[in-house]
């Protein structure tokens, strides 16, 4: 696998929506190759027989009742709202598919 | 070229379909958390930390909605993993609170199934399924400004008051050899995933009110040529169609989608791989947001969650709650009812085969229940522009209507004017005979009276009678109806009537 | 005039109960004090005194009328600001929630608040928890109490550094790679992470879901039980959560102070013994002396060996990313938290992460987007959960011929704030002794081992267990303690500097 290089982070900033300025794209780069190269040997160890963990300790069916609980009030849902109106988040356009 | 046809499509090209249905589940409370799934609430009521993605929440998995997902699976033939991971979409987008979505990726509970679905003229073909898997629904955004829709919107509101409510996605495999059959194919198929999931009583399954939801993915290939099997010809590309919000709009899109893309290739045009967007009122499709690359969806296993791992035991016992699958069902019924062919296929394309069936149960006969189903209660469902199961009648409403008639309570002009009162909300069938009085009238005095009343306005009929004209009753017959407004017995009143005028029946 | 921010929480529970001193004095005393170092520690991102005295008056008139209480009800506790406290602002040390007052309280901090504790406010952390040293906070670094120019660990340096400076007698921290264990390490306290899944999640802001975990922080290792007995347990909210009791935590702590360790088994782990290389020469130094005094308790020593760890640091520096890009995802201005307003939706996202996130922050994000992407995801992520089981076999069989592992808990005494702050790869080498812990879901604590002799500052001794086991943690803890501060007449804290005062 190739090292990270610019034009990598600036594609997967933006698939994470953190904006980037040359700046902060140039300052990034160069620390995030040496890491991807550090961590890159994970892949040299273990062989398609060994398992993934995926859960530390095992266990399955934890599962909940099909019971209600009280959901919060809307005032405190929408409490820390940036911004809110008719009791719903209000948002800047959205560029997007059709609705 | 400028016009095509989804027949002249047809005949030029051979179509490949898949269809991804999406079920919303009618459980209690969300997928993760113990907020209500319930329609219709204020926004932003129905939240809690974990399905508005507020930070440090986690999610638990809704047992209920296993189950359902489980049961759906056996219905669709599919086998049931032993041990299967949720996992995280993640993008990014206002509706989806934690922006990621918890779905399955390449462990669905439900897999390897199939689905006989019997066409409008009883065809069975059998419709391969790919997978069925649990996932999360997310909120809804409502554009303001502009018209409304998202374009042109100066901004957007967000209720997360459906986001986390539990859904099945039934994804088939890729279908083929249906040729000009295949719009047909897509209708009876999502219509059969939606009485299925009706009978399992796992969802409402309601398109109009989008507790069902179905894509249509299409593409054409070339036909064989030669010695060549249909079966070596390459897929073409495929467009996804969202936004079908009815059985009859999953016909037309894939009529309208298989004339686009043949006036395409006949022109020397490519198909885009794309997803479109069906367009209701004017029967179209136009394409969606077009993007640069395929959003990379970056699964990986939910850690927050752990796997399913239903006991074998536990699915065969699911098993044994599976209702009868629907095609197997109407053959039954056809048989046991002795319709025609003609007769169950009206009864079929009219929606009123789970009506008719509820009734017979309730107590009557199939021909007596097809009649009501069919004919009157139709014909009020067409005029208010509603499908008849949304008719305020129950299928034992009928029944007891029927039952009415058979046990000489009321006639069928009558019984007419005992369901106006049912669907207005009168009461059952019974009750409204009685506050509106419309038992037919068969006491004999009362009767009686009526007829020599009639009789004596007009004296010549009796005469008439005597000298052979037995027909000649037919008038003061009417005459006492009228005067009864209807509800007297004609029969009675006919018998009377001759033994006034000394003569048999 | 007893100084009672120099008392154990043991000491002060058994003094309220004997009717000593009340709640509301021990509050103020410890406000008293925050006052009086807070702007120069930094332990600190806010400071509920209204809430804290409110909690305290009431447990004293319950002490009063008699009513039955907690043990340690009325015991003075800071929170790592990664909790959600509700009506409490929680910021997760970053930029990006300031002012975010959550509607709802986090499992652990509701039974902080069914044990009665004053809470004294939310301690400061790296930014999401992404970190060795607190540095990386977006509200400024916090500073060692053994001396002010010195990181206190992190990613929990403020719960450990409001120890350190007796700020508070009891802390809440959480441990992702070692946020707790090297903490404690470098401040002369005491950290424990539980068995992953010990202690409820639903309520942490989280980092990386599997390897996540809170808990206890203290300066004695009888106080980091008492604490952990109240934190421990089932919750149905958090789905990860262990379905079994609380271990015996306290008692385990009681056994262990008789200082008798025969027939207990220690295995020290080759790989992270610092006999490679890379290791202070004190800390080294201080950690055989340790296993000096737990062999003259009875204990055999034993040495294992782990290879798989050599590939750990990396397989933790893969997974961590890759899961908390998933979990930051969340922070997009839409709900909660900072908005940075744009004329769309996707650039108001843009904006708002490229602000409200640190470097840290964002790095591990790339990182992560990068390990989970289409084609990468077998090569990164595939790969470091296929080395997480190869950690947890090397465990298990060490734990076959052991009882008990043990390490230092990490390389070095503090170093200077800014020393490391340029080169990532180096603040990680950190981690390198407690990320295997964290990757098996097994239970670890760092004590004090003493100071180094070359910079007089503290070393940290880990102590690690099988699964489900964390009593064997608190039993030869409890040994080692006892034994060193008989020696030294009292915890390594003691020994820490005194802070000026402000006026």
């Amino acid at each position: 696998m190739s090292s990270l290089d610019r034009s990598d982070v600036a594609r997967l900033a933006a698939l994470a929506r953190i904006d980037m300025s040359d700046a902060d794209l140039d300052r990034l780069s160069g620390q995030l190759a040496v890491i991807v190269d550090a961590v890159a040997k994970v892949a040299e160890v273990a062989g398609e027989d060994v398992p993934a963990t995926s859960h530390p300790i095992p266990m399955s069916n934890v599962h909940r009742p099909d019971e209600v609980r009280p959901s919060l009030d809307r005032d405190a849902a929408l409490a820390a709202a940036p911004e809110a109106e008719e009791g719903r988040f209000r948002v800047p356009q959205i560029l997007g598919e059709e609705a | 070229m400028t016009t095509m046809t989804y027949e002249q499509a047809m005949e030029e090209f051979d179509p490949v379909f898949g269809i991804e249905v999406h079920v919303e589940l009618n459980t209690r409370t969300k997928m993760f958390c113990g907020c209500a799934n319930e329609f219709g609430a204020e926004p932003n009521t129905q939240v809690c930390p974990v399905c508005l993605g507020l930070p440090g929440a986690m999610p638990v998995t809704n047992e209920k909605a296993v189950e359902s997902a489980i049961r759906l699976g056996l219905a669709l033939g599919c086998s049931i993993r032993e041990s299967s991971r949720f996992a995280r979409k993640n993008y990014f987008y206002p509706d989806l609170a934690k922006d990621y979505q918890i779905s399955q990726y390449d462990e669905p509970t439900c897999y390897e199934g199939s689905l006989d679905v019997a066409l409008d003229d009883g065809t069975v073909v059998e419709v391969g399924i790919e997978r069925a898997h649990i996932e999360e629904d997310a909120g809804k955004n409502t554009h303001v400004g502009g018209s409304g829709g998202i374009q042109g919107a100066d901004y957007s509101l967000v209720d997360y008051n459906r986001g986390g409510v539990p859904l099945v996605e039934i994804v088939t495999k890729p279908i083929t050899g249906m040729g000009p059959r295949t719009a047909e194919v897509a209708r009876v198929y999502v219509a059969t995933v939606r009485d299925i999931v009706r009978g399992l009583g796992i969802s409402d399954g309601r398109m109009e009110q989008g507790s069902i939801r179905a894509d249509v993915n299409l593409s054409l290939r070339p036909k064989a040529q030669g010695g060549e099997s249909q079966d070596d010809v390459p897929f073409g590309k495929r467009s996804e169609t969202k936004n079908v919000n009815s059985l009859r709009a999953v016909e037309r899109a894939v009529h309208f989608e298989a004339a686009r893309q043949a006036r395409l290739l006949l022109g020397g045009e490519h198909v885009v791989q794309e997803t479109r967007h069906w367009h209701e009122d004017t029967g179209t499709t136009t394409p969606g947001r077009s993007k640069e690359e395929a959003e990379d969806y970056r699964y990986f296993p939910e850690p927050d969650l752990l796997p399913v791992e239903p006991s074998r035991a536990w699915v065969e016992e699911l098993r044994g709650t599976i209702p009868e699958h629907p095609a197997k069902m109407r053959a039954r019924l056809q048989e046991e009812w002795g319709f025609a062919d003609l007769e169950m296929r009206d009864v079929v394309a009219a929606d009123a085969l789970t009506l008719i069936a509820s009734t017979v149960e309730a107590g009557t006969t199939a021909q007596a229940a097809r009649k009501w189903w069919m004919s009157e209660l139709s014909r009020v469902a067409n005029d208010r522009g509603v499908a008849l199961a949304e008719l305020p009648v129950t299928p034992a409403d009928v029944a007891e209507l029927q039952g009415l008639i058979d046990a000489g309570k009321i006639n069928d002009k009558l019984a007419r004017q005992a369901l106006e009162g049912v669907l207005a909300g009168e009461g059952s069938p019974a009750q409204v005979v009685e506050t509106r009085g419309l038992a037919v009238v068969s006491d004999d005095s009362a009767l009686e009276s009526a007829v020599d009343e009639a009789l004596a306005a007009q004296p010549d009929v009796l005469a008439k009678i005597q000298s052979g004209k037995v027909q000649a009753a037919g008038a003061i017959v009417g005459a006492v109806m009228k005067a009864t407004r209807g509800q007297a017995d004609a029969g009675r009143v006919r018998e009377i009537i001759l033994q006034r005028a000394g003569v048999e029946g | 005039m007893t100084d009672w921010t120099r008392a154990s929480a043991a000491q002060m529970a058994d003094a309220l109960a004997a009717g000593e001193v009340t709640s509301v004095e021990l509050v103020q005393a410890h406000l008293d004090r925050i006052a009086a170092v807070d702007a120069d520690v930094h332990a600190f991102l806010h400071i509920d005194a209204e809430g804290a005295l409110e909690t305290a008056r009431a447990v004293d008139a319950d002490r009063a009328a008699g009513v039955e209480l907690p043990r340690l009800a009325g015991v003075p506790i800071g929170i790592k600001d990664v909790l959600v406290t509700q009506g409490l602002p929680t910021t997760a040390g970053s930029r990006i929630l300031e002012g975010w007052i959550p509607p709802y309280d986090a499992t652990v901090t509701r039974k902080v608040r069914e044990a009665r504790m004053p809470i004294l406010g939310k301690t400061n952390m790296d930014e999401f928890a992404m970190g060795s040293s607190t540095e990386h906070s977006g509200y400024g670094p916090t500073s060692n109490p053994w001396d002010l120019e010195r990181i206190p660990g992190g990613s929990g340096g403020g719960s450990a550094a409001a120890l350190a400076a007796f700020e508070a007698p009891l802390t809440i921290g959480s441990d992702t790679g070692g946020s707790i264990r090297q903490p404690a390490s470098v401040t002369g306290t005491v950290g424990v992470k539980p068995t992953y899944g010990g202690v409820s999640r639903f309520g942490a802001i989280a980092l990386a879901s599997s390897l996540d975990q809170l808990g206890p922080c203290g300066r004695t290792v009888m106080d980091t039980a008492l604490l952990h007995e109240v934190m421990g347990g089932h919750d149905p909210m958090d789905a990860t959560s262990l379905d079994e009791p609380v271990p015996g935590c306290v008692d385990a702590a009681l056994e262990g102070a008789r200082m008798d360790l025969s027939g207990v088994r220690i295995g020290v782990v080759k790989e992270l013994s610092g006999a490679e290389g890379g290791f202070q020469d004190g800390v080294k130094q201080r950690f055989e002396e340790s296993l000096d005094r737990l062999r003259g308790m009875g204990a055999e020593i034993v040495e294992v060996s782990c290879p798989s760890f050599e590939y750990a640091l990396a397989a933790y520096y893969v997974i961590l990313p890759s899961e908390a890009s998933s979990n930051l995802a969340k922070f997009d201005s839409v709900r909660f938290g900072l908005r940075v307003e744009k004329a769309t939706v996707e650039k108001t996202m843009l904006a708002t992460r490229a602000a409200g996130f640190g470097d840290e922050v964002k790095r591990r994000i790339i990182l992560g987007t990068y390990a989970l992407s289409a084609g990468y995801y077998d090569a990164y992520y595939g790969s470091a959960q296929k080395v997480r089981t190869l950690v947890q076999r090397d465990f298990a069989a060490a734990f076959e011929q052991c009882d008990v592992l043990v390490s230092p808990t990490t390389p070095t005494t503090p170093f200077k704030i800014g020393e490391r702050i340029d080169d990532p790869l180096a603040m990680y080498l950190n981690d390198i002794a407690t990320i295997p812990a964290n990757l098996a879901g097994i239970p670890g604590m760092s004590l004090p081992s003493g100071v180094a002799p070359e910079d007089g500052l503290p070393a940290g001794f880990q102590i690690l267990a099988p699964a489900h086991e964390d009593a064997r943690l608190y039993r030869v803890g409890a040994a080692l303690e006892r034994s060193l501060t008989e020696d030294w007449g009292g915890p390594l804290s003691a020994q820490a500097p005194e802070l000026e005062v402000a006026k």
